[in-house]
């Protein structure tokens, strides 16, 4: 045996030859060394060797013997966080928290050279949730957050209850538990963008030494649903086999081999020898609506439209009268690329049996209750005999409203009778997970001299790829409200998801209606150029106001409705800044060229479709409360808001609340954490059932007092009735004599919905020959109603800001035939810290009338206009209009008229 | 991530011990790409550190550099004032992708033989007009330089079980003046360019290395610093427009763009 000393404890232990330290220090249950890529490229399995800081998964694990490995769990001591770990603390340098642990090993590892460059220093630390701003201020010292006092808990910044347990590596993510007798499930992927199996043979595979069982289409049950997760499952096509003897996409999976081990798992993939026929393949969704195309469905979502999965029309007032009333008519095609959610923790589940005889499935979902009635339909369980729960989820954006690692692990548990795990590879999320639709998008406007709308034909094709999933929502959503947005008599619009033999496309923060955002706002701008009228006065004279319909190209009423209004304040933040400046002058030289854009983004808070959520509560015998609700924390801060929120109707500090979510045992239910709902629907519920509560301790205390319940209120941790003064544990043991509970519940419903809007304004340079862009100021104003945690509102706009600009600038899945050329994380760019701008960041003064304490969804919209305000900021100073997402120097050079 | 295939960790005090070659063994460096990708085809690592070579050896004829050399140790090294090119050796190294951390585990040899056209390592020895001591499995040891040593993108001259031991820089190479640029499609990304121009004092001997924008290093050299419409022709005589490497960190078109651009901002700046 080798001798390890890990944070202070001698380990005599013997790694597998080929192993690398992050997994090995795993196995010795050392559980905050985290995996966000395991190939070097995000840092989150940060450790250090002698002090040196190593990024672990690409350290041989012989090479720490006899060495002092310090992980995050280390870094402590004597009980006293790291000053690094503190100012992580104080700033909230962290969302989901996956990151912190790496992050923060790197940064007390740094010199002060280091700690000036940043830049620099924190290349190989990558963070998809704060946009690096909140870890600037940790370094910078800077504390943001304020204190949990007794009623004044809502529009506090408070710290994430799980602060010190994310900070020290305690907090455990879903795949931090060990198992005995543990099996892993790897699968196999499809080669072939379109074939059919015509044969497999596993032999091979089951004898490799490990392997326990390999599954194929003929193994599972052969049910059609759909992976995308919603309330109403019929929102979304059933056209998705658990496996399935035709691959319609590069990367589907074919088999699944699950062994004692992961590489015994990999190996027994390796020899399965599947025979496939290959077929003909579209990839356009243009070329597949062409009749002739190569059909990918033909089962029963087969209809006359071919590859068309969806397709939505509609129209109001007359197009084309609308057009003959204009002076000025803009029309171009824009696009935009495939993306992926890149959360940090890759999806992953794990399934067994308990001891009491029921289902557990431990997973990393936006949606348990969702994926628990799916996997009940799939695998013909009762509800109450399955159970899914997350703990802590390392962010979703998105790619967890899905239910894509679930599945296969339940159905082997089941089988075998062991407990199985699936972890899933930075690969496998590019492969196999979903991305954003690609969206192509035809825009017509017309508008008058003085700039009023005339009419709005928007058309968009969007790529599905090879399942309809989110195709037909996010198409819908593609068409609502970036249409909305505007006041105009006329308009069309014709929409489109088709099937293609791509990687499917699925929900993605902003869903849809990001890139459709992008071409109207691209659009709006070129009209304004036409018109010679100033972009900012074009928004502010046709956004749509409170009076207005708010509708799209439906005629029907819409449930959207102001609760405020907060769009022309916004728009005035943005130009006041943009034209008050930060001083950051354009890099000095000939080459480059400056320019201003803005661009806004409406969002309607929630989906149009079904969305439920509860929450129960209850008194406890100390005097403080519980709270169980069903949504998912993925580090959208909803845990503290929703604390927050109900300490603010109890009078309460926020700490006086404990809270559990996302558990289909011990939570009520949610339909899922995805649309904005974290705060419209389930902070409704909690709302409501925060007053139920209140109600029910009053009600209870005026008769146990006698005294009339007018008398009675709430006064911290006592009832106060009339002039005596009862503390909550008191009032609670009297309950419990009357057998009294103080236990309610509530649920919550989503109409009508509120409106909310984000405005983003960017100055840049670009560089005229390299085609580089530097961002030189950023502004967003947000109209989110009252923020409940200002902090996590602002980090949550941070983070969808950094994301815009990831879309815009960095990140584009490159696929060739079908086949992804870059899913690693060192060649599919998220933003990292030297890519990510500052962004200033402004609150509209509103309070919302129909969300829940004047708030209103705030995580989701910030995205969308950052992408065409940076796309109307390279046409001001370029005078080119470049629509075609992302704008990477190569893809624009060409373009940029000098010519060294 | 874990080499599951690997079964063997081979640790020779000497490099006898190793006997035949085989094509699933592979020399380990500091394993920074090893293990950033499955390698099924490998079964043995061979450790190189067991070696025990010395990192960094100056002398008046110029730098030995084993291959085993941290990155993070040339990043330190700090070399007699004549050797006017050292702060290159810092440039380069920033030019990587990875991060510092990895500067302390990824090996110059290991770079060099990745023969990546973004190979920093290649860049800096290429411009520096390294040459590579390799010692075959069989025969005598040979050497070749660094503009050799690369024939395409994660192509070189090592034959199997071939070992890179060393690079050396020239003193006379490394007391040249020199200009560098480095473009990327992302703040401080993976190279798509990265080009370095040296040059005596006296304005002879004036030598243009083109990295990252091709698949492999190009030497352009010329007797003085030419001019502009020199240097432009020489270019393209050397690289017709398929001459670029293209990929997601860069189409080629861009490529030849920036290099054109870059060459000329470097001879300028040398003049
Ligand atoms: C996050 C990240 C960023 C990266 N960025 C860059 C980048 O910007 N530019 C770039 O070029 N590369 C980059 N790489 C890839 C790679 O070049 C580096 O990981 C590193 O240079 C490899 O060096 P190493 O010592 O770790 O080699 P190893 O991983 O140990 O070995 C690499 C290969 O070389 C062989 N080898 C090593 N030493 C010798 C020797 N002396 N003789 C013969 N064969 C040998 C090995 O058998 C193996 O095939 C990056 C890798 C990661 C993980
Ligand atoms: S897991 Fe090691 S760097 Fe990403
Ligand atoms: S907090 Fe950094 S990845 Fe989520």
């Amino acid at each position: 045996m080798s001798r390890y000393e890990i944070n202070g404890h001698l380990f005599a232990a013997e790694p597998k030859p080929g192993q690398c330290l992050r997994t090995f220090l795993r196995d010795l249950e050392v559980f905050g060394v985290k995996k966000g890529c395991d190939a070097g490229d995000c840092g989150a399995c940060t450790v250090w060797i002698d002090g040196k800081p190593f990024h672990s998964c690409l350290v041989p694990a012989f090479r720490a013997e006899g060495r002092k490995v310090t992980t995050i769990e280390g870094l402590a001591s004597s009980g006293e966080m790291h000053p690094v770990q503190k100012a992580f603390h104080d700033a909230q340098a962290f969302q989901c928290g996956y990151c912190a642990a790496g992050m923060v090993m790197t940064v007390a590892s740094m010199g002060a050279n280091q700690k000036a460059d940043l830049p620099h220093a924190l290349k190989g630390n990558l963070c998809r949730c704060t946009g690096y701003r909140s870890i600037t201020d940790a370094l910078n010292g800077k504390c943001n957050i304020e204190s949990d006092v007794a009623g004044k808990a809502c529009g506090a910044s408070l710290p994430n209850p799980f602060t010190d347990d994310i900070l020290t590596g305690k907090a455990r993510y879903t795949m931090d538990v060990a198992m005995p007798g543990m099996l892993h499930l790897k699968v196999l992927r499809s080669p072939h963008a379109h074939a059919r199996i015509v044969g497999i043979d596993r032999t091979a595979a089951l004898a490799v030494p490990g392997v326990v069982a390999v599954y194929t289409w003929e193994d599972v049950p052969r049910r059609l649903y759909s992976t995308a997760l919603h309330e109403d499952h019929l929102v979304d096509p059933d056209d998705t086999y658990m496996l399935d003897n035709v691959a319609r996409f590069a990367g589907q999976r074919v088999a699944a081999v699950v062994a004692e081990s992961e590489g015994a798992a990999e190996a027994g993939c390796r020899a399965i020898h599947v025979e496939y026929e290959v077929l003909p393949a579209v990839f356009d969704p243009v070329e597949a609506m062409e009749p002739g195309a190569p059909l990918l469905h033909d089962k029963d979502v087969l209809t006359k439209e071919g590859n068309v999965y969806c397709d939505l029309k509609g129209e109001i007032g007359n197009i084309a009268r609308g057009f003959e009333e204009a002076h000025a008519i803009h029309e171009l095609t824009y696009s935009t690329s495939r993306v992926q959610h890149v959360h940090l923790e890759t999806h992953g589940s794990i399934a067994w049996r308990g001891e009491d005889n029921r289902w557990h499935v431990r997973t990393s979902s936006q949606g348990p209750f969702a994926a628990q009635k799916k996997l009940c339909y799939l695998m013909g369980l009762k509800a109450r005999d399955l159970h899914v729960f997350t703990e802590r989820v390392g962010g979703g954006f998105g790619g967890k409203q899905e239910m894509i690692s679930e599945d296969l692990v339940l159905f082997a548990a089941m089988k075998l009778g062991r407990p199985v795990k699936w972890e899933w590879t930075r690969e496998d999320e590019f492969l196999g997970g979903t991305t954003r639709h690609q969206m192509t998008t035809h825009v017509k406007l017309g508008a008058r001299k003085d700039g009023t709308l005339t009419a709005m034909d928007v058309r968009v094709v969007s790529n599905t790829g090879a399942y309809g999933n989110h195709g037909s929502e996010t198409l819908a959503a593609a068409m609502g409200s970036p249409i909305a947005a505007y006041r105009c008599d006329n308009k069309r619009g014709a929409g489109y998801a088709v099937y293609t033999n791509m990687v499917p496309g699925g929900g993605f923060r902003g869903y849809g209606a990001s890139q459709t955002t992008f071409a109207i706002e691209c659009a709006i701008d070129e009209l304004a150029r036409l018109l010679a009228i100033d972009p900012m006065e074009m928004r502010r004279r046709n956004v749509v106001r409170p009076g207005d319909n708010i509708e799209s190209i439906w005629q029907e009423p819409s449930d959207a409705s102001f609760g405020s209004y907060g769009i022309l304040e916004c728009l005035e933040i943005v130009e006041r800044e943009l034209a008050k400046g930060n001083g950051v002058a354009k890099p000095g030289g000939d080459h480059w060229a400056e320019g201003t854009g803005v661009a806004l983004a409406m969002l309607e808070c929630g989906p149009p479709t079904e969305h439920r959520s509860g929450a129960e509560m209850r008194l406890l015998a100390d005097g403080t409360y519980h709270l169980a609700v069903g949504s998912s924390e993925m580090g959208n801060g909803i845990t503290t808001a929703h604390k927050q929120m109900a300490a603010a109707v109890l009078g309460v500090r926020a700490t006086d609340i404990a809270i559990i979510n996302a558990d289909t045992d011990r939570t009520p239910y949610d339909t899922g954490t995805f649309a904005s709902t974290g705060t419209v629907v389930a902070g409704k519920a909690v709302h409501i059932a925060a007053e139920a509560m209140r109600d029910d301790i009053l009600a209870f205390a005026s008769r146990h007092t006698g005294m009339d319940p007018v008398q009675c209120r709430l006064e911290n941790d006592a009832v106060v009735c009339g002039d005596k003064r009862i503390p909550l544990d008191a009032l609670h043991a009297a309950g419990a004599k009357t057998d009294h509970h103080f236990a309610v519940s509530r649920k919550a419903y989503l109409s009508p919905r509120t409106i909310a809007f984000n405005v983003q304004g960017v100055r840049l340079a670009v560089h005229r020959v390299t085609g580089e862009i530097r961002i030189l100021h950023s502004v967003h104003a947000a109209d989110i109603g009252r923020p409940i945690n200002p902090m996590q509102c602002r980090g949550q706009l941070d983070g969808a800001v950094a994301m815009g600009y990831g879309w815009a600038l960095t990140e584009n899945m490159v696929h060739e035939a079908g086949h992804m050329v870059n899913p690693q994380l060192r060649n599919y760019r998220i933003p990292a810290y030297a890519d990510t701008p500052h962004t200033d960041i402004f609150f509209a003064d509103t309070v919302d009338s129909i969300g829940p304490l004047g708030a209103k969804s705030q995580g989701e919209c910030g995205i969308n206009p950052v992408a065409p305000a940076v796309a109307n900021a390279l046409a001001d100073a370029t005078g080119i209009r470049f629509a075609h997402l992302p704008f990477t120097p190569d893809r624009i050079f060409a373009e940029l008229a000098e010519k060294p | 991530m874990n080499l599951n295939t690997v079964t063997k960790i081979r640790r020779p005090g000497s490099l006898d011990e190793i006997g035949s070659w085989r094509p699933s063994y592979a020399w380990l460096a500091g394993g920074t790409w090893l293990f950033s990708e499955p390698q099924i085809a490998t079964d043995t690592l061979i450790d190189l550190d067991s070696l025990g070579w010395t990192p960094l050896t100056a002398t008046p004829d110029g730098l030995e550099i084993a291959a085993t050399c941290r990155v993070a140790d040339l990043h330190a090294f700090k070399g007699p004032p004549e050797w006017k090119a050292v702060p290159l050796f810092r440039d380069c190294i920033d030019a990587f992708l990875m991060s510092f951390k990895i500067w302390n585990a990824a090996t110059i040899g290991g770079n060099i033989v990745m023969s990546l056209p973004a190979g920093a390592m290649i860049s800096l020895t290429a411009a520096l007009e390294g040459v590579c001591t390799l010692w075959p499995r069989d025969g005598a040891p040979r050497t070749v330089p660094i503009v050799d040593f690369v024939t395409g993108n994660h192509r070189n001259v090592l034959q199997p079980g071939e070992l890179l031991r060393s690079i050396h820089l020239p003193a006379t190479a490394l007391a040249k003046r020199y200009a560098m640029r480095q473009m990327s499609l992302t703040r401080l990304g993976q190279s798509a360019a990265l080009i370095v121009a040296t040059v005596d004092d006296d304005g002879r001997d004036f030598l243009l290395t083109i990295t990252a924008s091709t698949p492999r290093p190009i030497h352009l050299r010329f007797e003085r610093i030419p001019t502009a419409a020199e240097l432009r022709h020489a270019i393209d005589e050397r690289l017709p427009a398929d001459g670029y490497f293209q990929d997601v960190h860069g189409s080629a078109a861009y490529k030849q763009h920036v290099t054109a651009y870059f060459a000329e901002q470097i001879r300028a700046e040398l003049a």
